[in-house]
């Protein structure tokens, strides 16, 4: 029977993708980076879009929240003790805040470290080094037209995007659609 | 006969109320591939108006909205002045747009661009858009945001509307310099290859 062969095959594929797994948390999950860098006891791994991709997309119930920024980017910078925030609220309600910094190579070792040391955050911080951008940001979302600060909100039932400034009251507001 | 007069009406307010919904949404969305760009009278860097009008000769335009503080923007700089040197010859040349409020972004202030214009002889217009009017009804949402226009008998037509190329850190590494090919493509009167393209840029300052 073809058709019980392709059924079969599906359920195959579908066990073996990133829903199955039980574990939980970025680091877990976090996909083998192109490279890292490395600053005492912090390391920031750097990914293509390829890389970063499987981060965009978790099914392990948790709610995720993907900040793009960049410590150049000053309504960003505005912003991210608000991400710090709401991550600590919610952090026994299975939500998990990822930072996507998009602080170009040259500013790596004398913006972006000194920065996250300095703010001791505590968030998870990544690096997306792709200069391909035609091809990646739509892919984040069909809507973003490349501005930053952008953030996207899912979890396995739900995805939302928005290219703004997050106030924390709007950030409260916008997760109240994630039934945390 | 009342009835139809009120009939009337209704269909009057219907087709107003229509067409102000459509003009709105217009307005927030700004410019897509094949609109036509509506001209400026915007402040250079010396002192003096300038508007598309002006440009007599001019077969096409490449409006850029840029500015001094955006890392992105600078790392284009030296790619908008080449392509203004390209193009301003072949009648299309660069008017560069710095859309940012200064009050907000103090390092983009009319003073701040006469000094970034001087230092790295800006060959092109280097305008501010004051009151920041200008880039929402082009729909420009970042620096560098670049709308190629084409100057037709009915207005400047909107053909290309993205980034420059597809390398922003290494002019080297680049692969597909979209604006030159939509230019080439424009001029050359064949269908430009990829009309529009995104990129990460700096969120305009208002």
């Amino acid at each position: 029977m073809p058709l019980k062969r392709l059924v079969t095959l599906m359920f195959i594929l579908v066990g073996c993708g990133p829903g199955s797994t039980k574990e939980k948390g970025l680091a877990l999950h976090a996909p083998e980076p192109r490279e890292t860098i490395e600053s005492g006891a912090l390391s920031i791994p750097v990914y293509d879009f390829d890389g970063l991709e499987p981060l965009l997309h978790l099914e392990d119930g948790d709610t995720y929240i993907v900040n793009f920024w960049a410590t150049w980017c000053a309504p960003c910078v505005k912003e991210l003790p608000y991400m710090e925030q709401i991550q600590s609220d919610y952090k026994d309600r299975g939500l998990q805040v990822l930072l996507v910094s998009l602080d170009m190579p040259r500013m790596w070792d004398s913006h972006l470290v000194p920065f996250v040391k300095e703010r001791n955050l505590k968030s998870h911080v990544v690096v997306l080094d792709d200069p391909s951008q035609n091809t990646w940001i739509p892919l984040v979302d069909q809507d973003w037209s490349g501005a930053i600060p952008a953030t996207l909100i899912y979890n396995r039932e739900k995805r939302m995007f928005f290219e703004e400034a997050f106030s924390y009251e709007r950030l409260n507001e916008v997760l109240s659609n994630f039934n945390l | 006969m009342m009835n139809t007069r009120i009939i009337s009406l209704s269909l009057f307010l219907v087709v107003l109320f229509t067409a102000f919904s459509l003009n709105r949404e217009v307005a927030l969305e700004g410019y897509g591939i094949g609109d036509y760009a509506a001209d400026f009278s915007l402040k250079n860097i010396d002192g003096k108006m300038v508007s598309l009008a002006d440009y007599k000769e001019a077969r096409g335009f490449l409006v850029i909205f840029t500015c001094n503080t955006c890392p992105y923007a600078v790392a284009y700089e030296d790619r908008i002045i080449a392509l203004d040197k390209k193009y301003r010859d072949q009648g299309v040349p660069v008017i560069a747009i710095n859309p940012n409020n200064p009050s907000v972004q103090p390092g983009d202030s009319f003073a701040k661009m006469q000094q970034r214009a001087k230092a790295k002889g800006f060959p092109f217009p280097y305008l501010l858009d004051e009151g920041q009017k200008v880039y929402p009804r082009y729909g420009a949402t970042r620096t560098p945001h670049v709308f190629l226009l084409e100057k037709t008998g009915r207005g400047n037509l909107v053909r290309y509307i993205g980034t420059i190329d597809d390398n922003y850190q290494d002019a080297g590494a680049v692969k597909t310099r979209y604006v030159e090919d939509a230019v080439d493509a424009m001029l050359g009167g064949v269908q430009i290859p990829v009309e529009t393209t995104r990129a990460i840029g700096c969120s305009i300052k208002v």
